[in-house]
């Protein structure tokens, strides 16, 4: 019934709105990608003839896993939480399917435990933030810790049994078409239409942003805030496990730490790409590019030949500034 | 009398503001004598939040000066505007929640003593300053609000829409406080939507209509009309009076079977025993003082507290609700004061009026956006919402977010409305809209309950009042045959023969104040067996 394209009621407006200011708060996407450009010329500037086409698919492949998480973040931070426990929940996936390598089934066996684990903790979590009304900072940090001490322990239960990346993750993970598109679009194509669709097209994300927005008008309107914040943390935990199989074929690592390094960038890219951390406002779309962003950031100061401490610095430093010009610019008048 | 620029206390000249595609202030001026209790008028959107706002900083104009004492004055903030003296006392109030008065005071450096002694002039002598902001019924925060801004003794003091939430007793002790101030060296900036408060302090009136002042008026006897003309432009009407409709509409209403019965609800302290009938086709009135339990009725029947005894009764079966899906289902709905609570103000017109579509889980799935479009826009246009701004209701003005959350429960055809205060400053035009509304819904079968702070609305909307003090149904009244006078006696729970003296109502006054609810009325109230103060 919804198959004819929505053209934006609003796409025409803004092209006579004169206000640029304006132009930044309902598009925010488009400052973005003019910050995207500016970056690659950067690069360009830095390392004549870095930016290639086998450049844009190696940052595109580099930006797939941080882009899942962010849309982890983005749902969570449309109701006004955030989720902490991405990391832990994505580690934790890549790390059990590596341990199924040499078990009988193999890793089909292990992508199954990994999603119904994930999925268990993502139910704990919603029913935390959506029953018992634990702060989400407070709750989905808790519940990395608690997803990564399991994980600990099924690192010594399985420590004999030796395991290690399966090839098929590597494939999908870190292969590409002619060298250029990365097999993990196959992954992430899916899901940013899912993400998309869900925010734009159904009532279900609606109810993400209404509750965000203002949960009382939501509640006096007959929505039931837990029973979506129960299906947002198994949905997060879902896309985190998703985000942690191509990560771990990414890096062609199986570690119980290993996409912790990647939750605040998470954060960072839905915040960067102008969803509102206090809930109600935001989007996929700006999410995607803000991973963009970050992924040629973090590859730009890793061409300049910086020491690893120097580029940590550098990189939260601007994640901070653009994140602060990004709301001066789009604060309201 | 001519005067020279140097004499006017405050002058604006051509200020302009727009938000984006939304022009706010066109081409707005204000000129305010010393002395003088000036009022600022306008139909909701005409621009007069946003002129106050920007005459206390708070908004940045695109153009216009602005002058205080003849010196032109660029003000980037409230800050520098108390500095100097121009204060404003908005709607709601400005007092942080979580601290005691005493601190709230301390934040805006306002001296103690002056404070305490304008608290004494708008007849409130027991409020604790140790007691948390939060904790301190709204009324009384308002009057907390005007001592403090009274005790800094500014030029200029702005009271915007300062008496909308006031009980009727607290805004005549308001007014006359107001009225004092006049003739010294000082000025007051007045808004309102009751021309009889206008007509009752006020000197000269500003009119704005659509970001422009329009003209200048001097109050005096039948000085209302020409305000309204002014306000209005070319769509001049008089209120939709008593007509053959109504007579029509009440005879069905007592014939038909009702829609809802409460039998003895309670909940909490406030709400004692109420009973009613509530049948299709009726326009029930709520007619009571401030926190007579009105609020916690309305909860109980819009299911988001649960009723602590009684029954209640929807199309003749019980019911009884845990959550507001429950009542929506049983097709109750409710139209919230406070806009605040009831918007999505980051989210588009639409979204608002269809956020009951898709809050229940079976509807999670894809939207169908044509339906819903189309849904939409009707809503949209029953209710002649101005949605230029609709791509985030927080930038509408006051009565098109009002009428955003009717639109809301009408989109989808309505069973049975509960409005609890809808009307709550907002410009005679918006409520005159919303009257034929709710009385179009009743021709069409629906059953209105309504509270209204403005005991004028009952007359003119409803086909029966109930009285409700302390917490219980007191009297019935049959509204058309009512006229304010009359209500207010009813709400203060005296008989009609009864004189109302002063005294009576100053007390009244202070215990309101005090406690939330007005305090007991000697010898004349049987319900004045309630404690005096809650806390």
């Amino acid at each position: 019934m919804t198959e004819t394209v929505r053209t934006e009621r609003a796409g025409a407006r803004w092209l006579t709105v004169a206000a640029w200011r304006g132009l930044f708060r309902d598009r925010p996407i488009i400052p973005l990608l003019g910050l995207l450009g500016v970056l690659m010329v950067v690069s360009e500037l830095v390392r004549p003839g870095i930016v290639s086409t086998q450049w844009l698919g190696a940052m595109v492949r580099g930006a797939v896993p941080l882009a899942i998480l962010a849309g982890c973040q983005t749902l969570a931070m449309i109701t006004g939480g955030i989720d902490l426990s991405v990391g832990a929940v994505a580690s934790m996936s890549g790390f059990v399917v590596a341990t199924f390598v040499s078990s009988p089934g193999g890793w089909p066996v292990g992508l199954a435990v990994a999603l119904v684990a994930a999925i268990l903790a993502g139910l704990v979590t919603g029913i935390g933030v959506g029953v018992f009304r634990v702060h989400p900072l407070i709750m989905t940090l808790g519940m990395s810790f608690v997803v990564l001490g399991l994980a600990n322990v099924w690192q010594l239960v399985k420590v004999q049994a030796g395991g290690g990346v399966p090839p098929e993750l590597r494939w999908l993970g870190s292969a590409s078409v002619a060298e250029i598109v990365p097999y993990s679009l196959l992954v992430f194509v899916p899901v940013a239409v899912l993400i998309l669709l869900i925010l734009r097209r159904t009532g279900y994300g609606r109810l993400l942003y209404a509750i965000g927005d203002n949960p009382i008008a939501a509640r006096l309107s007959g929505a039931r805030a837990w029973q979506v914040l129960i299906t947002l943390y198994v949905l997060s935990a879902v896309l985190a496990a998703i985000a942690g199989f191509v990560l771990t074929g990414l890096t062609n690592v199986a570690s119980v730490t290993l996409a912790d390094s990647a939750v605040l960038p998470s954060v960072a890219a839905a915040v960067i790409g102008g969803t509102s951390i206090m809930g109600g406002r935001g989007g996929y779309g700006g999410t995607m590019v803000g991973a963009l962003i970050l992924t040629v950031i973090s590859s730009l100061l890793s061409s300049l030949g910086y020491p690893e401490a120097v580029r940590q610095v550098l990189f939260g430093a601007i994640i901070v500034a653009v994140a602060a010009a990004y709301t001066r610019v789009t604060a309201e008048a | 009398m001519t005067l020279a620029a140097t004499d006017l206390l405050l002058e604006a000249t051509g200020v302009s503001k727009t938000y984006g595609a939304v022009v706010a202030l066109k081409a707005a001026s204000l000129a305010v004598r010393p002395g003088e209790v000036h009022a600022l008028m306008g139909a909701n959107g005409a621009g007069k939040s946003t002129l106050v706002k920007i005459l206390t900083g708070a908004v940045r104009p695109d153009s216009g000066t602005i002058a205080v004492r003849g010196r032109p004055r660029i003000v980037h903030s409230p800050g520098e505007a108390r500095r100097g003296g121009l204060v404003s006392v908005y709607q709601e109030p400005a007092l942080i929640p979580d601290l005691d008065i005493r601190s709230n005071l301390r934040l805006t450096e306002t001296p103690i003593e002056p404070f305490r002694h304008w608290l004494r002039e708008l007849g409130v002598d027991d409020l604790d300053l140790l007691s948390t902001a939060r904790h301190v019924p709204l009324a009384s925060l308002r009057i907390i609000d005007l001592a403090r801004a009274l005790a800094i003794e500014p030029d200029v003091l702005m009271l915007d829409e300062m008496t909308a939430a006031l009980p009727a007793n607290l805004t005549e002790r308001v007014l006359e406080v107001i009225g004092r101030l006049r003739g010294g060296d000082r000025s007051v900036i007045f808004i309102s939507h009751r021309l009889i408060e206008i007509g009752a302090v006020c000197d000269r009136a500003t009119v704005l209509r659509e970001g422009e002042t329009v003209g200048v008026v001097d109050v005096d006897e039948g000085s209302e009309e020409r305000i309204v003309e002014l306000m209005l432009g070319d769509i001049v009407k008089g209120l939709p009076g008593r007509d053959g409709r109504r007579a029509t509409g009440g005879a069905r209403a007592t014939a038909a079977k009702p829609r809802l019965t409460a039998r003895n609800l309670a909940s909490g302290t406030k709400l004692q025993d109420v009973s009613f009938d509530l049948a299709p086709g009726e326009v029930l009135g709520v007619v009571a003082l401030e926190g007579q339990g009105q609020d916690e009725l309305f909860d109980v029947l819009a299911g988001s507290e649960r009723a602590s005894s009684g029954e209640l009764l929807v199309d003749g079966s019980p019911v009884s609700f845990h959550h507001p899906a429950d009542a929506i289902r049983a097709g109750l709905v409710f139209v919230a004061a406070d806009r605040a609570e009831a918007l999505l103000m980051q989210r588009s017109v639409r979204e608002n009026i269809a956020l009951p579509y898709t809050a229940r889980i079976r509807s999670w799935g894809p939207i169908d956006l044509r339906g819903e479009g189309r849904t939409v826009d009707a809503a949209v246009a029953t209710l002649q919402i101005d949605a230029r701004a609709g791509r985030e209701v927080r930038r509408l003005s006051g009565g098109n977010q009002q009428k955003v959350t009717i639109a809301r429960w009408v989109a989808g055809g309505v069973k049975t409305l509960l409005c609890f205060d809808p009307t709550r400053g907002i410009d005679i035009r918006t409520k005159q809209q919303i009257y034929v509304l709710l009385r179009e819904l009743a021709e069409a079968g629906a059953a209105v309950l309504l509270y209204t702070s403005d005991l004028k609305e009952i007359p003119l909307v409803c086909d029966r009042a109930i009285v409700i003090f302390g917490g219980r149904v007191v009297s019935e009244i049959d509204a058309a045959s009512a006229d304010e006078t009359a209500l207010l006696r009813a709400a203060y729970n005296l008989r009609s023969d009864a004189l109302m003296p002063e005294d009576v109502a100053a007390e009244a006054v202070a215990g309101a104040v005090g406690a939330e609810v007005a305090g007991p009325l000697p010898d004349e109230s049987p319900a004045s067996g309630q404690p005096a103060s809650e806390r």
